[in-house]
């Protein structure tokens, strides 16, 4: 068996015993789609914007991936530093493999994490705008896993413990989630907001899966996509790198 | 050049970490099918030569070279002919014990077909056979240790790399283990690097010892050669007189305070 197949696994075999990382991964999508879906549903209904479930849906898979690969790097740090990775490491195994076969774990998890939380939001009451687009948002949410993903490792390979990781989460999830247009639509936004928000490479996360899901679309679903294959570069490029670069 | 029964060289490495050496200029060679000690302090310079060894840190400078391979530069064709058990702990904890052999397996390109019988007689030979299917997150320290050792002996490698493997185990383990270890020693002509601050191993099991001290060999050779060299009966009193004698300044190396603290008692008890 490759070992990409063999790093995979220990990923998923991780998860799957790991009951409560997978619910607690849930409470928050379900939390932010109940307090914000029904709670601010009806002042959003009122201001003649629609539905604003339908709306939310997208930015809070969007979240849940970003949260999620983010989180996922935390695996990565806990075996730095609690030494599994140095058994890798030392293993006649090229570090871009050991990386990849862990990375697509991680995507899968953010992958199965981002879908249930689109099959809660059914149960809420979201409905796809087309059914045929689907697949296709499907598609998104596993491109967008893969490069959350990458951003995560490249992340956990950067910082030496479990604090600095927190501030990471501070510092840049949380922005990232809050001005990517998740929770609000950019057009009537004041300028300084919209110009941070198009600097944000998850915005067009956001914006893609929502154009499929949704309907509903800010830039365009081919900029969105531009953006994204730019984005996914990127992280890739800065997880091969930094995760060359860990000595122990 | 160093002749072909030389399995592992060193020349003149030298490790820096920002202001501190820890490795400052060493060379050896070790023979195949040699068993070969480093024993010295806390902080003298051990693990971080095996982590150059062993390609997870690369020197500041130096030329190294395993089984014909130069270190920093085939790494990968380094990396298949040794195994090592690390000094810090590197178990996935969270998968079971049959689970992490059989992943270094797979790491090791080791046949499938091979696996089941190889994972067994390593897990009966270090008692942990019984314990295969439980997770290692709910194993004692030494049956961590014991774990790691069989481990690390899987893919059979050339040479191993044993970094202080006994700390922590009872003496009955201590033991088998180092039976087990001259076995393959002698039988399939294995190379043994460990390091100890154990005298006693040091002297029971090696057949060469090099005496490091921050950074540096102060000596090397048997024991009877090491006796020669310093004047004295026993390894102990070689290895006092080598690094012991001289109370070091504490500011000059920081986490030697254990060593410095039982030389003083025993500098004492030999007045
Ligand atoms: N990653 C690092 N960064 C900075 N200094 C380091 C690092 N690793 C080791 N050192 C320093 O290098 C010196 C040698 O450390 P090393 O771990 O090689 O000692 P050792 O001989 O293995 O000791 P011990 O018997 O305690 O395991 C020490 O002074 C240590 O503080
Ligand atoms: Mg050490």
């Amino acid at each position: 068996m490759d070992i990409l197949v063999v790093l995979w696994l220990r990923q998923m075999r991780r998860y799957v015993r790991s009951g409560s990382r997978l619910l607690g991964s849930l409470g928050q999508p379900i939390l932010l789609l109940l307090a914000l879906g029904y709670g601010i549903g009806a002042i959003y209904k009122r201001a003649g914007e629609g539905n604003y479930l339908q709306f939310l849906v997208p930015g809070i898979i969007t979240q849940t991936v970003l949260l999620s690969a983010i989180f996922w790097g935390i695996i990565i740090l806990q075996d730095k530093r609690f030494g599994f990775l140095a058994e890798m490491l030392v293993a006649p195994v090229s570090r871009l493999r050991i990386l990849l076969g862990s990375a697509i774990g991680g995507a899968t998890i953010s992958i199965i994490q981002g879908t249930m939380v689109f099959f809660i939001s059914f149960a809420l009451g979201f409905r796809p705008h087309h059914w045929a687009l689907v697949p296709a948002a499907f598609l998104v949410l596993v491109f967008m896993s893969i490069a959350l993903t990458c951003f995560g490792a490249g992340l956990a390979s950067m910082v030496e413990d479990f604090q600095g990781f927190q501030g990471i989460n501070n510092l840049l999830v949380m922005p990232l989630f809050f001005l990517s247009g998740a929770l609000y639509p950019l057009n009537n936004v004041p300028t300084f907001l919209r110009i941070i928000s198009t600097c944000n490479p998850v915005t067009y996360m956001v914006d893609a899966l929502r154009y499929l899901l949704a309907g509903q679309s800010h830039f365009g679903i081919t900029k969105d996509l531009i953006i994204m294959t730019i984005t996914f570069i990127v992280t890739l490029t800065f997880a091969v790198n930094r995760f060359n670069r860990i000595e122990i | 050049m160093a002749d072909e029964k030389t399995i592992i060289s060193a020349h003149d490495l030298v490790k820096r970490f920002g202001d501190v050496k820890a490795v400052n200029g060493i060379s050896f060679e070790v023979k195949k099918g040699e068993i070969f000690a480093f024993l010295g302090p806390n902080g003298a310079g051990k693990s971080t030569t095996i982590k150059m060894l062993t390609t997870m840190l690369r020197p500041t400078s130096g030329e190294l070279r395993l089984a014909g391979h130069d270190v920093t530069r085939e790494r990968d064709s380094a990396r298949k002919a040794f195994g090592i058990v690390f000094q810090d702990p590197s178990l996935d904890e969270e998968l079971t014990a049959y689970e992490n052999m059989d992943l270094h397996a797979s790491l090791y390109s080791i046949p499938k077909s091979k696996r089941p019988a190889r994972i067994q007689t390593l897990l009966e030979l270090v008692e942990l056979w019984n314990r295969h299917d439980s997770y290692v997150k709910t194993f004692s320290g030494g049956m961590r240790r014991r774990l790691e050792i069989a481990r690390g002996l899987l893919h059979e490698p050339k040479i191993l790399f044993l970094d202080e493997p006994t700390l922590g185990l009872d003496t009955q383990t201590r033991n088998l283990m180092w039976d087990y270890v001259q076995k393959l020693s002698h039988e399939k002509g294995m190379t043994i690097f460990f390091t100890t601050h154990y005298l006693e191993e040091a002297e029971a099991v090696a057949e060469r010892i090099a005496i490091i001290d921050q950074g540096t060999i102060v000596a090397s050779g048997t024991t009877t050669q090491l006796c020669k060299q310093t004047d004295t009966k026993t390894l102990e009193e070689a290895y006092l007189k080598l690094t012991g004698r001289t109370l070091r300044d504490e500011s000059e190396s920081g986490n030697n305070d254990g060593m410095n603290f039982k030389m003083a008692l025993r500098n004492r008890r030999l007045r």
